[in-house]
């Protein structure tokens, strides 16, 4: 029956485009027909499912390199195995490959799992950031979780190729704004070129929804006069949301029939656990009241976002297993993030809590492994003993946990998908670039071929296309 | 090993007032010009200026050694673009002074009394190896944005090395909205501003007949004069490939323009016409996206691509954080030199990578003479390096700046150390100091 309502709603849509002459009346008695004879019934939880499909690839071994595996372990003179899109071994020198695969020369050179960036507005405020394209807030009501971040991004964006060229980013999370406390559900993709965003989906992964605390929406709803221009009033708007959202759930959960509702489905599905919350909060007097407000509505913070105070309360961050998606060294743009250091990566790292670096830029996605190397730096400066194999975990397994694709991607263990960087040199070097990447076991990027080096729409015939970038 | 440096540079740093006579020996030494490192080299600052840097040079009798033992000992990082000094918290708008948009001037805008040496992002920077910088203003509410200035990172009050060492406009997209909507307006507009001071130059009767007509303010008028007989250079932000161009072309009615172009983002498109004009460029090197329709060009070879075809480019920092973050000089001449590696991309070698970030920026603002290098005669401006200082997260162990040891404690630093152990111990952390 689902199924009915979208077909008929679909054909009622292509059809107003297709004569642009018919009516909305045409169009409301083909969609209102089906849902009339409906019975109360679980809404369908995928209505734009991912058509993604791993690109063809060759057996591909890499011999003679150094691997961080992602899980925080390393071999030398390693061997690298990637069979029909999957890992399928990964070992040392005498690692038996299939006779069919094409060989690679590592001499010199390190595979890592491919970065994931948990943090990105790539296509929802692309390149060219023109105001046309400006489609990463719906900034008109302070909780919009109705939205969903897929519905605004624009698989064209020249960004998803230097990420994937320049960073070796595999996979990342698109998400809202901030300027809302609830900004809606983010997505996960692929980092592969698409003709449209479900193509670009990542299998399986769980949706998020993307909160913000602090500044941003206070300013964005104080400047209209409204609610919430105080942090207190940041947390009222909260509360009364959780509290309208418990209420949906339960009435759902009993088999109660109920008018849809996009926002409250939203949160429903975060107080049910399938949805995972990612929290934009620099401060760590608010990241504290955060989780008491999570406990008080009974969900769980997957990942505090910028977090440049994550350092002065890692103790409880370790304690309620919850990661830090953090920069290096970004402060002094706005006041909460004044007390930002240096350590701030480490410190979490040194106390035992979930660490990630993040970007929430178009330009320091093409670069996480740099941020990663000076945070690593900072701490070993202080005394903190980081392996760059560990380091390593921050840049893939650990977000690839928080994002709920930690058993499918993140790392290099058998079985895994074959999302995998060659890169020329240490990645924690300022000198070193990837040289190849791999997505599901197909080449989608070689620094050595400028035939795979992908050209979005956008850039085809204008001035630099195909040019390294 | 390390310990002896870090003492001798903690017991400089106990008087930071004077400027001292040092000889810092057993360094890599760099020069910044563009040369190779040197092994086991000297650099001898007295009066707080280089006297000698090289291999083989004596030291002094009876001047105060500093051994660098095998570091990298190089001329202070010189950014050459920024607005350091300018802003403290940059959406708190109290503390930030990077424009003035209400103002009634533009051209006559001194950014110099709006400089504070004791702001954090000067310490941040200054511990990041960074010792002088070339300051712009960010815009005004008229085409030009008003005059920039050189400054040091110094732990004192005097910030400006020159006053007035550069006015800024920006051409484009920018340049087009300040001045009325069209690219036609700006070229008008700046033509008839320039015209407009000479006017004044030559009678300043004119400015009180034009009254409310007049096209500046005297201020503005003054500035503008030594704009266009090149006493003051006149760096112009400027992106896409035909822009670059039509703006060399100004140089046809204003031939003393000293011209230095920001920005340059599609200048590899022109690099022929930028070369033939001897017009330097100061380029942000990472700016890879078309992030408007005036750099559809983009690309990071660009800056590699204008050294080859003889271009003197300096590498700043400026897409990116311009006040707190000058830092990433270092990261983004790094990056160069990983793209000289890469098939098909151009970069810098190292030595040239290095000095686009100190000489070459001196050299823009037409100061290579005094500050950028360690040649003899300049001042003395030098860092020891924990590391390779165009690696990942390299830190100065030690700076002078006009001979003086400068403090390199931040307060990100004190922050840190707070908070090494998260936990409280028998007292708050407000305490723990």
């Amino acid at each position: 029956m689902i199924r009915g309502v979208k077909g008929s709603l679909l054909a009622a849509v292509s059809l107003a485009f297709a004569g642009c002459a018919a009516t909305g009346d045409e169009a409301k008695s083909a969609g209102d027909k089906p849902a009339a004879a409906e019975k109360p019934v679980k809404f369908n939880k995928d209505p734009y499912p991912s058509t993604y499909k791993a690109y063809p690839s060759r057996s591909t071994v890499v011999r003679g390199v150094t691997i961080f595996d992602g899980e925080g372990g390393r071999i030398d003179n390693g061997t690298v195995v990637l069979v029909k899109g999957k890992v399928e071994a990964v070992g040392a020198a005498d690692t038996p490959v299939p006779a069919d695969a094409d060989m690679v020369d590592g001499a010199g050179k390190f595979v890592t799992p491919g970065v994931i960036d948990i943090h990105s507005h790539l296509g929802d405020y692309p390149s060219p950031g023109v105001e046309a394209h400006s489609d990463g807030n719906e900034a008109t009501a302070p909780t919009t979780p109705e939205v969903w971040s897929e519905h605004s991004v624009w698989p064209q964006d020249p960004g998803f190729s230097r990420a994937l060229a320049n960073g070796g980013v595999t996979s990342l999370q698109i998400l809202p704004g901030s300027a809302n406390l609830m900004g809606g559900r983010s997505i996960t993709l692929k980092n592969v070129p698409s003709r449209t965003v479900q193509g670009m989906k990542f299998p399986g992964a769980p949706y998020g929804l993307k909160m913000a605390c602090g500044e941003n929406p206070k300013r964005v709803y104080g400047g209209k006069g409204r609610m919430p221009s105080t942090r207190m009033g940041n947390f009222a708007v909260n509360r009364a949301t959780w509290a309208k959202a418990a209420a949906y759930k339960k009435k759902m959960d009993g088999g109660k029939a109920v008018d849809r509702d996009l926002a409250m489905e939203t949160l429903a599905g975060v107080l049910s656990g399938e949805i995972l919350i990612h929290n934009h909060c620099y401060r760590a007097d608010e990241m504290a009241l955060v989780i008491d407000m999570s406990k008080e509505f009974g969900y769980k913070v997957s990942t505090f976002h910028h977090a440049v105070e994550s350092y002065k309360i890692a103790d409880l961050l370790a304690k309620e297993g919850i990661c830090s998606a953090m920069w290096a060294d970004w402060w002094g743009f706005k006041m909460e993030a004044y007390d930002s250091v240096p350590e701030n990566i480490p410190l979490v790292y040194k106390a035992g809590a979930c660490t990630i670096v993040h970007s929430d830029d178009a330009n320091q996605i093409q670069r996480l492994n740099q941020e990663a190397a000076k945070a690593l730096k900072s701490g070993r400066r202080m005394g903190i003993r980081i392996s760059d194999e560990q380091a390593w975990t921050w840049l893939s397994y650990n977000p690839a946990k928080a994002l709920g694709i930690g058993d499918k991607t993140g790392s290099l263990k058998p079985g895994k998908m074959a999302d995998v960087v060659l890169w020329n040199g240490n990645p924690f070097s300022a000198y070193t670039r990837p040289e190849k990447v791999w997505i599901d076991g197909a080449l989608m990027f070689d620094a050595m071929d400028p035939k795979r080096r992908p050209v979005s729409d956008f850039e085809l015939g204008q001035p630099g296309e195909g040019d390294v970038k | 090993m390390m310990r002896a440096l870090f003492l001798s540079a903690a017991a400089l740093i106990a008087a930071p007032a004077a400027a001292q006579d040092i000889a810092i020996v057993n360094a890599k030494l760099v020069i910044g010009d563009g040369s190779a490192p040197v092994e086991g080299g000297t650099v001898v600052v007295r009066g707080g200026k280089v006297v000698a840097a090289g291999a083989g040079v004596a030291v002094p009798a009876g001047i105060e050694r500093v051994d660098a033992q095998g570091h990298y000992v190089t001329p202070g990082i010189v950014a050459a673009f920024s607005r350091v000094g300018l802003t403290e918290v940059d959406a708190v708008s109290g503390t930030n002074d990077r424009s003035a948009t209400r103002s009634r001037f533009s051209a006559g805008l001194d950014i110099a009394p709006a400089l504070n040496p004791m702001g954090s992002p000067v310490a941040v920077n200054r511990a990041s190896g960074v010792t002088r910088a070339i300051v712009a203003p960010g815009s005004s509410s008229n085409l030009f944005a008003g005059q920039g200035a050189v400054v040091d990172l110094a732990d004192d009050m005097e910030m400006v090395t020159r006053p007035r060492a550069l006015q800024y406009v920006a051409f484009g997209e920018d340049g087009s909205a300040k001045a009325g909507g069209s690219r036609a307006a700006t070229f008008l507009l700046f033509r008839e501003q320039l015209l407009a001071a000479r006017s004044y130059a030559g009678n300043p009767a004119t400015l009180a007949e034009w009254g409310n007509d007049a096209m500046i303010q005297r201020a503005d008028a003054d500035a503008l004069v030594r704009v266009i007989d090149g006493t003051t250079p006149l760096f112009v932000r400027v992106d896409r490939a035909v822009d670059i161009v039509n703006v060399l072309k100004l140089k046809g009615e204003f031939p003393a323009l000293k011209l230095v172009l920001v920005g340059v983002t599609e200048g590899w498109l022109v690099a022929r016409e930028l070369a033939a004009a001897k017009v330097p460029v100061l380029v942000s090197p990472l700016t890879d996206l078309p992030g408007s329709f005036e750099q559809l060009g983009a690309t990071q070879s660009n800056a590699g691509r204008l050294k080859a075809a003889g271009v003197d480019v300096a590498v700043g920092v400026f897409d990116d954080d311009d006040a707190h973050k000058m830092g990433y000089a270092t990261q983004y001449a790094g990056n160069l030199v990983g793209l000289a590696k890469l098939p098909g991309a151009s970069g810098m070698t190292w030595d040239q990578a290095f000095a686009s970030i100190s000489s070459a920026p001196a050299r823009a603002v037409g100061m290579d003479g005094s500050i950028g290098s360690l040649r003899p005669g300049r001042v003395g401006d030098v860092v020891i390096w924990d590391d390779d200082p165009l690696e990942l997260g390299s830190r100065p162990t030690a700076v002078w700046i006009d001979g003086k040891a400068q403090s390199l404690t931040t307060r990100q630093d004190r922050l840190r150390d707070r908070y090494a152990t998260p936990q409280e111990g028998a007292l708050p952390k407000a305490y723990d100091r």
